[in-house]
């Protein structure tokens, strides 16, 4: 037992010491761009986002973008309790305004707009061809909770269609949704449009007519608290530009 | 005097912003009500099928002189140390639809585990079984074994050997076991929420609805969070003569 107990002191320990060695990088270029910037992006932003970074750390050598995917209402929730991000993009203006109202972020850019679609399983074996079929009996069916901006969204496609769906699980973020489907455990969930699309061939996609599909846009903005301001300001410019729109739009996200 | 700092300054952030007004009112509502009625259930179900499958566990444990049984032992004492998300991802790649175990439930008996209060017993067993099965062991180890052999020789079968002489010996160990599993598993999270998902009444226990009224609500989560400490303190008052007062004995 005591050989057990020691083994997670040592582990601490060594993670101290690993974290002790990651000294910010000196200085920067000649713009103020450099060093290290944390952005925090809804967790379906992680593709493009995670493009966008490589991109950025290309055009500024000696910059580095740290990314930290979630649910939006949980990212917002940590910057307002001084989280330390330098960048905040939110799958919805509500989250966003909650971090502005907070005093920590201004002047909000929208940046991308995104819709919902079905993710079934490959197999498909709830046997769900349309919108109706997630309010039949024995579907199971993984949403977003109404919390985050995917949940609220796919309540408002249902209010649209007329249709009640009892989901079996509510989860944090639109990912954690993706997965339950990509591994089989639920029969359908309601996703971005995007999600569906970066997830290859790992769930199959059905469509939801226009006509009660609802959608969310992103707004962005840099943090009033970030250490490192003409960083993040610089990687907000690059979401807006026309590479950073080039990279959504191939993942499928909408022009704002 | 800087660990008991660091120990005890996160719980006096706790009281000094809890929404004491609030309170009531707060713990009146109805997920509330019915995240703290599933926590019981289900801690108290998994403490009973880890009393039921952990102290055979844990005789084997300490009379087994075999020498896999330090193999054993680091198999049962693995989900103490293993994050609790990994013990969910786990679960669900055995139990899960599409999970070793639990596609065969699912094809002959049609029963799938996710998403149920089952699931959520189950991921609080699994990771809250060890303290039971620890403590007992550690117990039946010290206690004399002659007295066992006593009975045997004056013919008592194996099971009333257990049940006569050996469960009496080590109850207070037993009972220490128990609540240290009942207080784990109802603070379970990591594996719950992986393996059971997150729905109101059905599989969001107390420590979800905490995490998630945070994002939204931070008096709620407050209140909730406060409710707990105190269901802890209530244990560790529970606890007090046979643990604390016995570490003064020694």
């Amino acid at each position: 037992m005591t050989r057990l107990l020691r083994l997670p002191w040592l582990l601490i320990v060594l993670l101290l010491v690993a974290g002790c060695g990651q000294a910010p990088p000196p200085g920067g270029a000649a713009s103020g761009v450099g060093g290290t910037i944390r952005v925090f992006a809804a967790a379906s932003l992680t593709r493009s986002f995670t493009t966008l970074a490589h991109d950025f750390e290309r055009q500024h050598p000696g910059s580095t973008v740290e990314l930290s995917f979630g649910g939006s209402s949980d990212l917002a929730e940590q910057i307002d309790n001084g989280a330390p991000a330098d960048v905040f993009a939110s799958a919805s203006p509500v989250n966003m305004r909650q971090v502005v109202r907070a005093g920590n972020a201004r002047r909000p850019r929208p940046f991308a707009r995104n819709t919902m679609e079905i993710a079934v399983p490959p197999d498909n074996p709830g046997h769900v061809h349309g919108l109706d079929d997630l309010a039949r009996d024995g579907v199971k069916v993984a949403l977003c909770q109404p919390q985050v901006p995917c949940g609220s969204v796919a309540r408002e496609v249902f209010a649209r269609a007329g249709i009640s769906v009892h989901p079996v699980t509510e989860e944090v973020d639109v990912t954690s949704v993706l997965t339950k489907v990509a591994i089989g455990e639920v029969d359908a969930g309601l996703v971005y449009v995007t999600d569906v699309r970066s997830a290859g061939g790992q769930v199959h996609g059905i469509p939801v007519p226009a006509a009660v599909n609802a959608s969310t846009t992103y707004p962005i903005a840099a943090t009033s608290g970030s250490g490192n301001p003409a960083t993040a300001r610089a990687f907000v410019a690059l979401v807006l530009s026309g590479r950073g729109q080039r990279v959504l739009a191939r993942d499928g996200f909408g022009s704002a | 005097m800087l660990g008991l700092a660091l120990l005890v300054l996160p719980l006096l952030g706790l009281l000094v912003r809890s929404p004491w007004a609030d309170l009531p009112h707060v713990l009146g509502e109805a997920e509330v009500l019915d995240a703290l009625r599933l926590s019981l259930v289900s801690a108290s179900s998994a403490t009973a099928i880890a009393l039921v499958l952990g102290v055979p566990l844990a005789w084997v444990l300490a009379r087994s002189e075999a020498r896999a049984i330090s193999l054993l032992r680091s198999v049962v004492t693995l989900p103490l140390v293993l994050p609790p998300v990994v013990g969910g991802v786990a679960l669900l790649f055995a139990f899960g639809r599409t999970g070793i175990v639990g596609r065969w439930l699912d094809q002959w008996l049609g029963l799938t585990i996710p998403f149920t209060t089952a699931a959520v017993v189950l991921a609080e067993t699994f990771v809250a079984m060890p303290f039971l099965v620890i403590t007992v062991e550690g117990a039946l180890r010290a206690a004399d074994k002659g007295y066992d052999e006593a009975a045997a020789t004056l013919g008592a079968s194996r099971l009333t050997v257990f049940r006569r002489v050996t469960l009496p010996l080590v109850r207070p160990s037993l009972a220490a076991g128990a609540v240290l599993c009942w207080a784990r598993a109802l603070g379970e999270f990591g594996a719950t929420i992986t393996f059971a998902g997150n729905l109101q009444g059905v599989t969001r226990t107390m420590p979800l609805a905490v995490y998630l009224a945070m994002q939204t609500n931070p008096r709620a989560a407050t209140a909730l969070s406060l409710l707990l400490l105190l269901v802890s303190v209530l244990v560790l008052v529970g606890l007090r003569d046979r643990w604390l007062a016995d570490g003064r004995r020694r």
